[in-house]
């Protein structure tokens, strides 16, 4: 059952990550990472993550993917041109990955003592706490600052993305300045 | 190693399989040519890392390895709105996507 499952689900994040590369519209390839990222999901699960599984759901197939979807369809985003700096890299881009795929994969098959996963494993530990129990626990106790820093930097994140996309944000402003300086050298 | 392959998956697998994840996002980074295809690409790298995580939060049955991916989830979140703005700007002043006719930092 549990290999089943990984197969399907890991052949899916293959499949739809392969299709994100393949497509030539931005839109086509925003729904092959949804797929890549819901069946990361199903992984997390298989993994004993519950909690983690919710919040890839959530968070990445959820809310960054309507972003990117939202940010496709408001700059109308059509298909990419073939250029000759597509076919450099992919000439010196594919040696160098399979590379690097080969030189990760070679450590990952040398590693000793790596164990197996089980479907009931991981979903609660030695002392009867699920995994969500665990993991609250730690980040509300040992974790708690960087846990409240990462609220400060969302909300930074949100006044920079509020910001720069705003009509008055720099770069109107930049033009504005540029011209301003460009009459100020036209007059002297 | 005698493994049950009916109920038990080695987490070896779990971790080629991150890797390959990792390797096709930086094939993506490096062949597309779209500003935001190119982000994603960045975006299933950050997938595969985490993949990574979780399995040797499980070989281990240490917890702090799934907060990582959760404060990475935090951060890539952060990450894709200001990335995404930076997009919007970037589009408003060159009226392009195409990451080879974006190539000076000057407006």
């Amino acid at each position: 059952m549990h290999l089943i499952l990984f197969f399907v689900f890991a052949g899916f994040c293959v499949a739809g990550a392969v299709n994100l590369l393949l497509q030539s519209h931005p839109i086509n390839s925003a729904l092959a990472l949804i797929v890549v990222m819901t069946s990361l999901a199903v992984l997390y699960l298989l993994l004993g993550a519950e909690f983690l599984a919710a919040a890839q759901i959530i968070v990445y197939a959820g809310a960054i993917m309507v972003l990117f979807t939202f940010v496709i369809m408001l700059l109308n985003a059509g298909c990419e041109a073939r250029t000759l700096g597509s076919r450099a890299a992919r000439a010196v881009g594919f040696p160098a990955v399979v590379a690097i795929l080969a030189i990760i994969a070679t450590v990952i098959l040398n590693a000793q003592g790596l164990g197996v996963a089980r479907l009931a494993d991981g979903l609660t530990n030695a002392k009867g706490q699920t995994n969500l129990e665990q993991l609250g626990k730690v980040l509300f106790t040992d974790l708690l600052l960087p846990f409240e820093v990462t609220s400060v930097l969302i909300l930074i994140a949100i006044l920079g993305a509020v910001a720069l996309a705003s009509h008055d944000g720099s770069v109107e402003q930049g033009t504005v300045d540029r011209e301003h300086r460009a009459e100020r050298t036209g007059d002297q | 190693m005698n493994i049950n392959l009916a109920q038990e998956v080695p987490l070896t697998w779990y971790l080629l399989l991150s890797a390959v994840l990792f390797s096709l996002g930086v094939v993506g980074f490096l062949i597309k040519r779209n500003l935001i295809t190119v982000f994603m690409s960045i975006e299933l790298m950050l997938n595969g890392v985490n993949l990574s995580f979780v399995t040797f939060a499980q070989q281990w049955h240490a917890v702090k390895g799934q907060i990582f991916v959760f404060f990475v989830m935090m951060v890539a979140a952060a990450e894709a709105a200001v990335g995404l703005a930076i997009i919007i700007a970037v589009f408003r002043a060159r009226a392009t996507l195409a990451v080879d006719r974006i190539d000076r930092m000057k407006l």
